[in-house]
């Protein structure tokens, strides 16, 4: 979990900046409410910054290639939770859409008791269910946009080449908000928790100053 | 429990000094594996161009890349897999006009025109339109893809290239891998697998909108493939030819895929 964790950061990173080499050879997406454009992706000091503009060739090539490396990755860690179990500390069950509501009035500073929770919570899970059926959204409607005449069947079940290319953009722009949850989580659950992450361990202080591992505790992101 | 337990009667040290080992290893090694990652980004970021032939402007793993991921996508390549057609109703009236390259030459005379197939170095065919006209006509509604991520729903008209390949006795050419086209002052040229070119939507179109083509559209006859993106789909053929090995391609010297299928 932790390597597939680690290998897709970087991944996807870097899928979504090609990404965006291509999108600005066709930057048509806004969001306009009652005839005012709100939000219009994306302003030009956003491209001239990241050094966007004339590289949709580029962009191509690079987002072509990495996506075998995004889809292996996705594969291996959603086989690596069916076989080792993990799986059942992740999907989130019949009481976690109401927990997960109590968890965020919590994490708002809204309530104060927060429900029982396992190795993750019921926001934890819901969150972390959802985040691989985005990877595997964002890979059925990135290969419905790429091959939608080979892989007409994947257009069709995506809504058509145009709403697909939507959902591939929205996708993306939810893991950068996924992701900005994400970290200001990770800052909070604090460094033992983070160190987790990588080491796959975890220190819990016992009675006195005893101390002991455990493989990967309680623990929130 | 039985491990804690004994965790727990160990002199508090060693417990520590495990803790510290554990995070000691496990941190070299993410900062080696990110350093390794980061390191191999730099190399493909920084790699070096490829020699210009055939294809050019990508760099050399870039390009090998795409190679390697067109002999996958190859693979699930079907002439059973038709692009959606549409109802007639829907089709553009207004058709985008997207680029002139090889056809922006003033003294362009269509009444002259002919088009050259070359059969062999030796035997070259020379049609006029009317004769291509003589053909069974296909016409064809799709939503044509441009590679910078437009599309528009359009009306065309044409001759089948697999007609035309039946037609004129080409099937000892049709035998060979690719086919290239070219814009009489060939400043715009394409290559093409032959299994797209034979795909039963490929058209040599004079007609959109079941007018005559206009001239910024690439009249009198220019090239419909539904299953390539638009930079593919030449105007104003000049020459047709075969060939085993890829023929120049115009956007593939700019750094884009060669296959560039849909």
């Amino acid at each position: 979990m932790r390597w597939t964790h680690w290998i897709n950061f970087p991944v996807l990173a870097l899928m979504i900046w090609s990404g965006l080499l291509i999108y600005w050879a066709n930057d048509v997406y806004t969001i306009t409410l009652g005839g005012r454009t709100l939000i219009r992706f994306f302003p030009e000091w956003f491209y001239q910054l990241l050094h966007v503009p004339h590289r949709l060739a580029e962009g191509m090539a690079f987002h072509f290639l990495l996506m075998w490396f995004f889809m292996l990755n996705g594969f291996l860690y959603v086989l690596y939770t069916i076989f080792s179990g993990a799986w059942r500390q992740l999907l989130p069950n019949r009481h976690s859409f109401k927990e997960a509501w109590l968890v965020l009035l919590h994490d708002l500073h809204i309530r104060k008791t927060i429900p029982p929770q396992n190795k993750y919570n019921a926001a934890q899970r819901i969150a972390y269910t959802a985040i691989i059926i985005m990877g595997i959204g964002s890979v059925a409607t990135g290969l419905a946009i790429y091959k939608p005449a080979q892989l007409y069947w994947l257009c069709w079940l995506c809504g058509g080449y145009h709403f697909a290319r939507i959902l591939h953009f929205a996708l993306t722009i939810g893991y950068v908000l996924f992701f900005v949850i994400h970290v200001v989580q990770v800052i909070l659950a604090g460094w033992n928790n983070f160190r987790s992450v990588v080491s796959g361990f975890e220190v819990e202080e016992r009675s006195f100053d005893h101390l002991k591992t455990d493989d990967h505790a309680t623990g929130k992101p | 429990m039985q491990q804690a337990n004994h965790k727990k009667n160990k002199p508090e040290l060693t417990v520590q000094q495990k803790i510290n080992r554990r995070n000691f290893i496990s941190f070299t090694t993410f900062f080696v594996v990110g350093g390794a990652l980061f390191g191999s980004w730099k190399w493909l970021y920084n790699a070096p161009e490829e020699t210009p032939g055939i294809t050019a402007g990508a760099s050399k793993p870039l390009r090998r890349a795409l190679n390697k991921t067109e002999l996958f996508f190859r693979r699930i390549f079907s002439n059973n897999h038709p692009v959606k057609t549409y109802p007639k109703r829907m089709a553009a009236k207004r058709v985008r006009v997207n680029g002139d390259i090889g056809i922006d030459d003033k003294g362009f005379n269509p009444q002259g025109w002919q088009l050259a197939v070359i059969k062999s170095p030796k035997e070259t065919l020379q049609l006029s339109l009317d004769e291509l006209r003589a053909l069974p006509k296909s016409e064809l509604i799709f939503d044509f893809k441009c590679v910078v991520g437009w599309d528009q729903i359009q009306h065309w008209a044409g001759v089948k290239f697999s007609d035309f390949i039946t037609h004129y006795g080409l099937q000892d050419q049709a035998r060979m891998q690719y086919v290239g086209m070219a814009t009489p002052n060939e400043e715009y040229y394409v290559g093409l697998d032959m299994a797209s070119a034979l795909h039963p939507q490929t058209l040599l179109a004079y007609e959109m909108n079941e007018q005559p083509l206009r001239p910024e559209h690439g009249a009198p006859l220019r090239l419909i493939i539904p299953v390539k993106y638009g930079i593919k789909n030449l105007k104003r053929i000049g020459t047709i030819s075969f060939s085993n090995e890829r023929p120049p391609d115009y956007w593939a010297e700019q750094g884009y895929d060669y296959y560039s299928g849909l």
